[in-house]
């Protein structure tokens, strides 16, 4: 009987994918189902946000940093802020610093929502994404009333918020949140605790401690592995010193620890602190202070250069600033933690099915402008 | 520790070797934000694995590597992390602007300078000596030109498709 | 002459071939999902629970040989542009194609960009422009509606030559 002839096969999971997020390519080497090897190959949506940044005055380029992740786009808003501020020495408001951790405590739980959706989708369950879609929705209606848009925000300025709080705006968020903690646990039944889930994400792409912290994950990923840092306890910056919450960190509690369920439940526990930050913003936010303190039309920084680090929905968010006293940066840079992130794919992918490197992919959260910026 | 105090240890390291305290700008001699510490070229890597290994430093973590053009001359810089002790650096290198701008790699020190590296090529031209993989990342493989140095020209078009747009306001 | 109009009973609808064939297609026109930045993530609300595509009859498809209708959703760059030419040769006939957002229009905000292809109308021809940074899931709704107007006034089918038997 002679031996049957197997071969490898090339194959293109190309650009346009229902399951990568957003424009990646990968090229896949498999043998059968099993993979020996995926490169991913990135920079379909490279749209040069840096190099517009030395053409746009500093107080101009705030719509840009909405574009660098659209999904937790309040974060990259108030990065940017704080770099210019810092460089400039500018101090802005109590109220304006709560402001800010209000919308970006609220855009960290409609982005860890659509994450934790399109995991499900993409191994299969499509309801608990229409549910979170349906929440997002509610949401978007909140922060349309805070500052007029949906998506992009622009909420942040140099020297504050461009908008303050309407009356009672806060009663129809602690409404939201009222509402939002039995859905919460309505999601982890249909998907936290649902065996299938967990076997299909369970022990799939591991990632140690030591490959996390060498290849510079950050953000869910890292504390997926076990690693308890978060920059907004160990590093704090604008009002997180005065405010009170926990660090949920992976425990390897359906296989290993560091598999794709650890980061899956990390997200949806850091879903529950944030509405926990948001009451506690809300109780203590100052009744008088301006949204936005007085700046010069055109800011000139002296010449310097900051990088400043702040903990985004996707892990930490860099902004390094160099600028040569104009009015225009000189050169801005922007550190993104899904960058980092694919570049592991191509460590951990030998010896995975096709199917998992789905799982593992949406497990780590990408999403394409923040890679190719 | 402040970066003064590592700049101190580093030199009681490297005797012979010259540091750099804070950079020095093109426009203006002012320095403000945070200060970084300069090194020579020949000894980046070096001094490179002397702060990843040795335990008063313990820099287990390559935040970001990124490229300036200043005028005269290309500067890369290093952000360097710490976990274990929680403080952080700037490592600044300056090579001469040319068309062969070139430094050795730390890809084996760190293993996420892989990518950093490749995008330093691809959007400014500075090779990396000793990388395994070094070939355009963000922009196609036929792409002309290096685009975040200060004198690139766009190109008319590409593969047939025009790179501006009439405007409809007359 | 007897017509025929006045002489059925009521639940029998006379109508023309062309225009039963045009609201058979407008009714079930499934876009391909092309989402290539923030406005795929209003493309995904507009198919979500509030403002519903699903009934009108479109569903998301991922391969274009299923699909009638591109969505172009995003910014589209030289990198992403000559895969969009092969992926829109793919689609069969008829097609047709919503240039959704600002960067797809014309380049939208990012036209001082090295990388970015001023408009997806220099590459694949454009039946409708939804201008919005992103738009709205309403103007969306709109563009799908307008399309299924185009669709209703096109005449598809052609008269066969009367053959002669030699």
């Amino acid at each position: 009987m002679s031996e049957i002839r197997t071969e490898e096969m090339l194959l293109n999971m190309g650009p346009q994918h229902p399951s990568t997020h957003g424009v990646i390519r990968f090229v896949v080497k498999t043998d059968g189902e099993v993979m020996s090897g995926a490169m991913p190959d990135v920079g379909y949506l490279h749209r040069s946000i840096e190099k517009i940044g030395e053409k746009a005055t500093y107080n101009g380029f705030m719509p840009w940093t909405d574009r660098v992740d659209y999904l937790a786009a309040m974060n990259c808003n108030v990065a940017y802020a704080m770099a210019v501020e810092k460089l400039a020495g500018i101090e802005i408001t109590k109220r304006a610093e709560y402001l800010r951790v209000i919308a970006m405590e609220l855009n960290r739980i409609i982005s860890h929502l659509l994450a934790v959706g399109s995991l499900g989708m993409d191994v299969g369950a499509y309801t608990p994404f229409v549910h979170g879609l349906r929440e997002r929705e509610k949401v978007n209606d909140l922060i349309e009333e805070l500052c007029g848009q949906r998506l992009t925000y622009n909420y942040a300025r140099i020297g504050g918020v461009i908008f303050d709080m309407t009356p009672n705006w806060d009663k129809k968020v602690l409404a939201f949140l009222d509402q939002f903690a039995p859905l919460l646990d309505e999601f982890n039944r249909l998907l936290s605790d649902n065996k299938i889930l967990r076997g299909r994400l369970g022990g799939i792409g591991v990632i140690s401690k030591d490959d996390a912290i060498n290849y510079n994950l950050v953000g869910p990923n890292l504390r997926g592995s076990g690693v308890k840092w978060d920059l907004r306890k160990e590093m704090p910056y604008s009002v997180y010193p005065e405010l009170d919450f926990n660090i949920p960190v992976g425990t390897g509690e359906a296989g290993k620890l560091g598999d794709c369920f650890d980061r899956y439940i990390v997200r949806v526990r850091e879903m529950e602190e944030s509405a926990k930050i948001l009451r506690q913003c809300f109780k203590k936010i100052p009744k008088e202070g301006e949204a936005l303190v007085k700046v010069p039309k055109k800011i000139r920084p002296p010449a310097g250069e900051v990088y400043i680090r702040t903990e985004s929905t996707r892990g930490d968010l860099g902004v390094y600033l160099v600028s040569d006293g104009s009015d225009k940066p000189y050169r801005l840079k922007f550190r993104c933690g899904s960058f980092t992130a694919m570049s592991i794919v191509e460590k951990i992918s030998p010896g995975m099915m096709v199917a998992d490197l789905i799982a593992f992919i949406a497990s780590l959260d990408v999403v394409a402008p923040e890679i190719d910026r | 520790m402040t970066p003064q105090e590592i700049a101190k240890n580093l030199s009681q390291s490297f005797p012979d070797t010259n540091f750099v305290e804070g950079a020095k700008l093109p426009v203006t001699n002012v320095t403000s934000g945070e200060p970084s510490i300069v090194v020579p070229a020949g000894k980046l890597k070096e001094i490179l694995k002397v702060l990843k290994t040795d335990t008063r430093f313990s820099f287990d973590c390559l935040s970001s590597l990124t490229a300036v053009d200043r005028k005269e001359s290309f500067e890369i810089v290093y952000h360097l992390f710490s976990y274990k002790q929680k403080h952080s650096v700037t490592i600044k290198v300056s090579l001469p602007r040319d068309e062969n701008a070139h430094v050795e790699t730390v890809e084996d020190l760190w293993a996420t300078a892989n990518w950093l590296e490749r995008e330093v090529y691809d959007l400014f031209g500075i090779k990396f000596d000793g990388h395994s993989d070094l070939r355009r990342i963000m922009l196609p493989d036929d792409w002309v030109g290096h685009p975040l140095r200060k004198d690139y020209n766009e190109a008319e078009d590409y593969h047939g498709i025009s790179t501006t747009r009439p405007s409809l306001i007359q | 002459m007897l017509t025929l109009k006045n002489q059925l009973p009521g639940n029998v609808v006379t109508t023309q071939v062309d225009k039963l064939l045009n609201w058979g297609r407008a009714s079930s026109l499934w876009y391909m999902l092309f989402g290539l930045a923030c406005c795929g993530i209003e493309l995904m609300q507009t198919g979500g629970p509030r403002a519903d595509l699903d009934r009108f009859g479109s569903v998301p498809r991922a391969s274009p040989r299923q699909s009638d209708l591109m969505i172009v959703a995003g910014t589209l760059t030289y990198k992403m542009a000559l895969r969009t030419k092969v992926l829109y040769d793919q689609m069969p006939e008829p097609k047709y194609v919503i240039s959704m957002g600002s960067c797809a229009n014309c380049g939208g905000l990012f036209q001082p960009a090295y990388s970015v292809v001023k408009g997806v109308d220099k590459i694949i021809p454009v039946d409708v422009y939804v201008p919005g940074c992103p738009p709205r899931p309403e103007a969306l709704t709109e563009a799908l509606l307008k399309i299924q107007e185009k669709m209703m006034r096109e005449k598809f089918l052609v008269k066969a030559e009367s053959r002669q038997v030699a």
